[in-house]
């Protein structure tokens, strides 16, 4: 087949049943895929960025198993879904993740050292969001759907078209905060992208437990324009999110995707995900793994054997960087911390900061 | 110049407001029913005629919303404004204070600042449905990363609400609801100062009372009371629930060698019993009595017939004054 790298005008649906999909898991392309147009470049772009995220994720969980993380929470799985959306905004649009969204992470930049830092305890954070233009990991779920929706009014009102974008789970669908933001974003009018990873799973709760029609019906009865993707095909998910983003742009309004997915990995390394699913669903969707379909395509299309192999090589890189950067992470100074906490000057904190070093000083002096 | 005006407590609001706005472009209101209403009690009356819609939001009815877009905005660089429509609604915000205003700008390591005011109309005493009356202060001022303030009276109402608008921390902005409509001389030219401490409105050698909000001036008549009978109490008004300003505390109980705190809430860990400990450990061989405290009984809010009961009156405070005196 000829590559094709113009992408044609086909316009993709809102609201289909079946979740849109260019590429099969055997790596075929579909025929709403060939209808729209395969970019081999732009495939190769994507493959690359799941390959490193996956290589990184695999580092970050051996380290926590080997003491030097607290915990982990692997992305492994769902690497198409956030390569393929972060890959089809603008880096000047602003995003706020949940917490599972590490190659989201890695795409704008983060280094691995910056990444780790909140999982090995020396901080809360551990980026600068106007620097990425990325906000922080939010533990609390689905509380950032309305800091997304907020700032997305301040780009309104500042009369600039950033896509303010906001990434959560099917588990958080279920919180009132993601609800309220639809409606709010709806009811306003708001240029801001829901993108929600439906991986199937919150902790042990199936989907099928936590809503009674699936999201994207949902957000379309709250107003919003809403899509249904295959989660685990990079090049539909960044066609879609491409389009959406697009629409926001414009001015029509907020829109959400949900990118079917599967969470191959537990919860975190404090789960135990055989108690509650099963081997032969996990193997279904290991199945339709996004990085394998992808690297079948690109050796079908002809994608020769040094790319791959040039990337293994980058990766084993990567992966001995993300070692020694978390071997270098230092614990915080409790005292510092006192003068974070406001931004003016504050007697308590003053106070206590002072009462702690007299303490420090007194145990050295015993 | 003298630039003073007779303004009651929430023109006072109003005026403020209007000031914040003008000055400030990155200045926004939001809440319930503020636009053209101008909000059930009226404190933005006229604010979104003057400065539209995208300035003076009327939001869905959402207080979690409210608060959690106004951290959105913030982050992107404007400083909300968010009208919480009564004491008791706050609660459906109460994640978004609590686990991201409060606590966002030391999770960033002072990378953002979240310059978000919630204003709250509290307390007792206009004869409401449940709900409508409650003084929550201590759970907020239990949180690290957030500033407690309660105005008393116009001047401060001004004062105050300019100086948590100028704020780069986020303010929870109490306003005495029953207050409203009390009339003061408001200074419309000084320039917003930094939240202040607390002031002392009259000094007492025999004990000193402390008030915040609506009682202030429940104090101010127990102490009007006790001086016909020749006792000299002091009334201080905290202004800043938190932090407090131990050091005027301290200062005027060493004077008066007795304290009484009175406030709305509840006793049980409120804040007087902090200022109770605080003003103990550092005064402790001043002091003549223990330091009292005077609240509402630890019930939930009471229907409105048997508010006054329920809230610390004149003779609630003299009783713990007299108390204090003969301990």
């Amino acid at each position: 087949m000829n590559p094709t790298t113009a992408l044609t005008s086909t316009t993709l649906e809102t609201g289909t049943a079946e979740p849109i999909q260019f590429v099969t898991a055997d790596g075929d392309i579909t025929a709403l895929g060939r209808r729209f147009g395969i970019d081999i470049e732009l495939s190769r772009q994507l493959f690359r960025d799941m390959f490193l995220a996956r290589r990184f994720d695999s580092e970050a969980y051996s380290l926590q198993r080997q003491g030097e993380l607290g915990l982990w929470l692997q992305c492994a799985g769902q690497e198409a879904a956030q390569v393929g959306s972060i890959r089809a905004l603008r880096d000047s649009d602003h995003v706020f993740p949940s917490y599972r969204e590490h190659a989201v992470v890695l795409a704008r930049g983060v280094t691995p050292g910056q990444l780790l830092a909140q999982w090995r305890g020396v901080t809360h954070s551990g980026w600068d969001p106007a620097e990425h233009h990325l906000h922080f990991y939010s533990l609390v779920l689905g509380t950032q759907t309305l800091h997304a929706t907020g700032y997305a009014m301040g780009v309104k009102l500042d009369g600039t078209d950033e896509v303010t974008t906001v990434y959560f789970g099917d588990g958080a669908a279920s919180q009132g905060d993601v609800n309220e933001a639809l409606n709010w974003a709806a009811a306003g009018h708001v240029p801001v992208l829901f993108f929600c990873q439906n991986n199937q799973w919150a902790i042990s709760t199936p989907t099928t437990l936590q809503q009674g029609a699936p999201l994207h019906q949902r957000a379309s009865g709250f107003g919003l324009e809403s899509y249904h993707v295959d989660g685990n095909d990079a090049l539909a998910v960044h066609a879609v999110t491409s389009q959406a983003a697009a629409a926001v742009r414009s001015g029509r309004g907020p829109a959400l995707i949900e990118a079917r997915t599967f969470r191959m990995a537990g919860h975190s390394t404090s789960d135990d995900p055989s108690r509650y699913r099963t081997e032969h669903e996990v193997k279904e969707w290991a199945d339709r793994d996004p990085l394998t379909r992808l690297e079948r395509l690109l050796r079908r299309e002809g994608t020769p054997e040094d790319f791959f192999d040039d990337l293994e090589a980058e990766a084993a890189i990567l992966a001995q960087n993300t070692r020694e950067a978390c071997h270098a992470l230092a614990s915080p100074d409790l005292a510092d911390l006192f003068d974070h906490v406001y931004a003016e000057p504050h007697p308590l904190m003053h106070l206590e900061r002072t009462r702690y070093l007299a303490h420090n000083e007194r145990m050295q002096e015993a | 110049m003298s630039d003073t005006t007779t303004l009651t407590l929430g023109k006072a609001l109003n005026t403020a407001l209007h000031r914040a706005m003008t000055d400030d472009p990155s200045v926004v209101l939001m809440g319930e029913d503020i636009g053209t209403l101008g909000g059930v009690f009226r404190i933005t009356d006229g604010l979104q005629a003057e400065f539209g819609t995208q300035r003076v939001i009327d939001t869905p009815l959402t207080e979690a919303g409210i608060v959690g877009t106004a951290i959105g905005l913030a982050l992107r660089g404007y400083r909300p404004v968010c009208e919480i429509q009564f004491d008791g609604f706050i609660y459906p915000a109460f994640d978004q204070i609590v686990s991201q205003l409060a606590k966002m700008r030391a999770r960033a390591e002072g990378r953002v600042k979240l310059p978000v005011v919630i204003r709250v109309p509290v307390g007792g005493g206009i004869g409401a449905v449940e709900h409508h009356s409650e003084s929550n202060e201590a759970y907020f001022a239990h949180t690290a990363g957030l500033r407690v303030v309660s105005c008393s009276n116009p001047a401060d109402a001004y004062r105050m609400l300019r100086a948590a608008i100028a704020s780069d921390d986020p303010v929870i902005f109490y306003e005495p609801k029953r207050r409203y409509w009390e009339k003061g001389e408001v200074r419309l030219d000084e320039p917003p100062s930094a939240l202040g401490g607390a002031q002392v409105l009259r000094e007492g050698t025999d004990c000193v009372l402390v008030a915040h909000g609506p009682t202030v001036s429940t104090a101010l008549a127990a102490s009007d009371a006790a001086a016909e009978d020749g006792v000299s109490v002091g009334v201080i008004d905290l202004r800043s629930v938190s932090p407090l300003d131990t050091a005027t505390l301290e200062r005027c109980a060493e004077r008066a060698g007795r304290m009484v705190v009175v406030h709305e809430a509840s006793t049980f860990l409120g804040i007087g019993a902090e200022i109770a400990a605080a003003v103990s450990e550092a005064c402790f061989y001043s002091l003549e009595a223990p330091v009292l405290r005077v609240g509402a009984y630890n019930l939930p809010y009471p229907p409105a017939k048997v508010e006054d009961e329920f809230l610390p009156d004149v003779d609630r405070v003299l009783e713990a004054v007299e108390r204090s005196l003969h301990f």
